[in-house]
């Protein structure tokens, strides 16, 4: 989140940091500290999945209701999207890795432009279900199958998960503005393109907690 | 640095390809029951796909030992949260008094 | 600064490299950045303090007199939260541990030495967010948030003082990410793991408790804060929830969070064990990796909280057995600074007397922790102030006494100045007498059946209350003594050379102040931790140790 950002400031390009000795061994501190964020960030989203499984476990049919009034096409439609943009995004990295500056930015904007439309996507969605009165709280209305409260704590869920998820779709479009900027420039050399490295670890790691949400949320008995 | 002289776009294709056909194979095996298994396939799915994401995509195939050990421990963690947690779910109901 | 005796040339060192309030704010020196926190702390402690102030006055008699029931409700919750989240969880690793980690490591600075500025900030903001909810009125659900109270019933500040915690965790993850960071990839040539200070490992699990853990309590206070506004159900019964997800989610969090506090404190007394007896720590391997085991099973214990919640019993009798497993890496320790001590040549300074303070009071809280532990005892005494001597003997008697003991050793090296030594010999003795007036009675009220968090109680209580209550005047006295001569030897104190304790340890081969980058030129390391030879203590002893100091 913020500080994802702030670590990708953290670095000044080529420069080296007073407090290292060498340039390998500042890359080397920053993917670390990437990769010790991105285990907070499990830890952050595991809170979440630990009451999902406890009121799945507790309620699964009334949490198979609740998924079925979501939309799969839409879910896979944005899992797809995500999908490219993780490619587009490692194309980038590599391309940073290459010295390409038209490659960078062809593909970071790629990737952007894969992130807008998943936030559009994910904000129809929510539109459809605020129409609906499936948002908690006082106007959430439910008389499906299941029972109402059930149904209203899956519908929490799926906003606090993929609310946060949007959140941190967000931050990623800022980061990877930032990138773009930065590789229109010409910042990122074969020598030097840390932070295209460690934006990148981020947008991956979003990307995975998408790939973990879409079953669990869209997909319940579907059979049924 | 991880420099690695050959070209990963043909490594990087062909996870992508992966992913997709993951992803529609999950919601197909949705659509139809297998009992008891149904959340275990959909899961190893996602584990498989988050997998290829981790190892391709973030490098950690390139990573130093370090790296992975990070990686790894962040999901042991997040284990360790939702196996103590459900030992308390599980076993509850488990003696014949009310509320225990 | 001023401060600097006229008749010796100045020189530059991080303190005085830089001149303005400016140059303070915009700081990225982790050395300065200690500093900034010591501030933040000390004016919570201090506001903390404030409240466990008004808790004692009013337990001084049976009948609510002094406060209604609410307004006691709000001095313990505020004291709860300002005490745990702003004072205890940064006290030793923001500040002792930001000066230190990089230094004992011969590194320039910590990894990102920006983000730990950022760190700050975000403590203080999450601090402006608690005072904000002084000011407003304040909250009243215990520092703990148990649902459905907070979320249901309370119609206090719950939201705002949960917005100030979830801030301030990001400080504590931010911290112990650059901790990570820096003690893997920062340390200097021959510096290999087993060359390390026992302060570094323990701030090295200490760090890994903050970036596993506090992103969980994260996520629950957000959650609570959601329940609240727009009752969704997640932890009330009436909606289909259950509470006791969210003491799961939160102990998950809150235990380890002990663990945050007592470490950098065993760290602590690792170095002043060895500096003052002048020998080797006795297993130094057992006690870099019992600090590892204590990060690793202080996360497999949480629910010994929870023994008298709907938890199930099987879930119980495993939590249980597991915390007793905590017992043996914290004994690990005591037994081998104490195998350190033995026939050590053992000089009697302020901060030794802070470690054998630390020692005992640590050794009755931990096991009257075990009382804690075994289910079917802690059924009778859960809620008590049983359960508040105990936590108190080792977060006040353990954290504190570490956090005083540091702050004494590491202090002509911050700041180039001794203190007095007498007057701290003083304060840390009526430390030690008024802490245990204050907190033993306690043991007995609880075991005896009083409740913790009730404003008034049976008049047969009355005689241990006024012990603990007198026994906390002589302890604000005890912390009020140092903060006058610490204040006081920032001008006049004795001009402290580079080793004034004769110690090894890359922090005592620089001067005192240090330099704005530590190390004139990153140092290489040949030899083991606390290699106290015969040469060496030969060579510190005539000059840096008299033996007789009298203040």
């Amino acid at each position: 989140m913020a500080d994802a950002q702030a670590h990708a400031q953290d670095l000044e390009p080529t420069a080296l940091q007073h407090q290292f000795d060498s340039l390998e061994q500042q890359f080397d501190a920053s993917v670390l500290g990437m990769w010790v964020f991105l285990v907070t960030e499990i830890m952050f989203f595991g809170g979440l999945f630990m009451a999902y499984i406890v009121y799945r476990t507790w309620y699964p049919d009334s949490f198979a209701a609740g998924s079925h009034h979501l939309d799969v096409t839409l879910g896979m439609t944005n899992t797809m999207v995500l999908i490219a943009s993780s490619l587009t995004m490692a194309l980038a990295v590599w391309a940073g890795q290459q010295g390409n500056r038209f490659r960078q930015v062809l593909f970071l904007g790629l990737t952007l432009l894969f992130g807008f439309a998943f936030l559009g996507i994910k904000a129809y969605e929510y539109w459809e279900k605020f129409q609906d009165h499936l948002v908690p709280g006082p106007n959430f209305v439910w008389d499906g199958p299941g029972n109402p409260h059930a149904v209203q704590i899956f519908y929490s869920l799926y906003f606090a998960m993929t609310g946060l998820h949007a959140l941190h779709m967000v931050v990623g479009a800022g980061i990877m503005i930032t990138l773009l900027v930065m590789a229109a420039r010409g910042r990122f050399t074969r020598q030097w393109s840390t932070p295209l490295e460690i934006g990148g670890l981020y947008w991956h790691f979003v990307d995975i907690v998408w790939i973990f949400l879409f079953p669990l949320l869209y997909l319940i008995e579907r059979h049924v | 640095m991880t420099e690695h002289a050959e070209s990963p776009i043909g490594t990087y294709l062909a996870v992508f390809v992966t992913l997709l056909v993951m992803t529609a194979l999950t919601t197909w095996v949705a659509f139809h029951d297998w009992g008891a298994l149904n959340t275990p396939i959909a899961l190893a799915i996602a584990v498989f796909k988050g997998s290829l994401v981790v190892w391709f995509f973030m490098h950690v195939r390139y990573s130093a030992r370090l790296t992975q050990i990070v990686v790894v421990s962040g999901f042991f963690w997040l284990l360790i949260l939702f196996s103590f947690t459900l030992s308390d779910y599980l076993s509850r109901g488990m003696l014949p008094f009310p509320g225990k | 600064m001023d401060a600097i005796d006229a008749t010796l040339p100045p020189p530059v060192n991080y303190l005085n490299a830089q001149h303005g309030i400016k140059s303070w704010l915009l700081t990225r020196d982790h050395k300065r950045i200690a500093l900034l926190y010591l501030f933040g702390i000390t004016f919570f402690f201090v506001l903390g303090g404030i409240f466990a102030a008004l808790i004692r006055l009013e337990l001084l008699t049976p009948a609510g007199d002094l406060m209604e029931a609410e307004t006691y409700n709000k001095m313990f919750t505020l004291h709860g939260v300002i005490m745990i989240f702003f004072f205890l969880i940064p006290s030793i690793p923001a500040t002792l541990g930001n000066f230190l980690v990089p230094i004992m490591i011969g590194a320039k600075d910590l990894a990102f030495p920006r983000i730990n500025l950022l760190s700050w900030y975000i403590y203080m903001v999450g601090g402006l967010f608690t005072i904000a909810v002084i000011v407003l009125g304040g909250v009243d659900t215990g520092w703990t948030f148990y649902t459905p109270y907070s979320t249901a019933a309370s119609n206090t500040h719950v939201v705002l003082t949960g917005l100030g915690v979830f801030i301030t965790g990001f400080s504590s993850i931010l911290t112990g990410l650059n901790f990570i960071v820096t003690i893997h990839r920062m340390r200097a040539p021959g510096m290999t793991w087993f060359r390390l200070p026992l302060f570094i490992w323990s701030h090295y699990a200490t760090a890994l408790i903050m970036v596993l853990g506090t992103p969980v309590i994260a996520i629950t206070v957000l959650l609570v804060a959601a329940e609240r506004v727009l009752h969704l159900g997640l932890f009330d019964p009436k909606l289909g929830g259950d509470p006791v997800l969210f003491q799961h989610l939160f102990w998950f969090y809150s235990h380890p969070a002990v663990y945050i506090m007592i470490l950098p404190a065993m760290g602590v007394i690792s170095e002043l064990v060895a500096a003052f007896s002048r020998k080797a720590i006795f297993g130094y391997n057992f006690v870099a990796f019992a600090s590892l085991a204590i990060a690793l099973i202080g996360f497999l214990v949480w629910g010994h909280h929870m023994f008298v919640s709907s938890q199930s019993v099987y879930a119980g009798l495993v939590f249980s057995f597991l915390s007793f497993l905590v017992a043996i890496p914290s004994a690990v320790k005591v037994f081998n600074w104490t195998a350190t001590m033995y026939k050590g040549s053992i000089s009697f300074q302020a901060p030794i007397m802070y470690v054998f303070g630390f020692m005992g009071l640590f050794l009755v809280g931990g096991l009257t922790g075990l009382f804690l532990a075994s289910v079917g005892l802690d059924v009778h005494v859960h809620d008590t102030y049983f359960v508040v001597a105990h936590f108190h003997y080792i977060m006040v008697g353990g954290a504190i006494m570490g956090f005083q003991g540091g702050l004494h050793y590491w202090w002509p090296k911050i700041f180039g100045r001794k203190y007095p030594e007498g007057w701290a010999k003083l304060a840390a003795l009526v430390i030690f007498v008024g802490f245990n007036l204050t907190f033993f009675p306690q043991f007995l009220l609880g075991y005896l059946g009083m409740p913790r968090r009730y404003y008034a109680y049976p008049p047969e209580f009355q005689v241990l209350n006024i012990m603990s209550t007198a026994g906390a005047s002589v302890l604000a006295i005890g912390y009020l003594i140092p903060a006058i001569y610490f204040a006081w030897s920032l001008k006049y104190g004795e001009l402290a050379e580079a080793n004034p304790w004769g110690a090894k340890g890359l922090e005592w081969t620089i001067p005192s102040p240090p330099p704005t980058y530590n190390f004139e030129e990153t140092p290489v390391i040949t030899e083991p931790p606390y290699n106290y030879t015969p040469e060496f203590v030969a060579s510190v002893t005539a000059a840096s140790r008299p033996e007789v100091e009298l203040g």
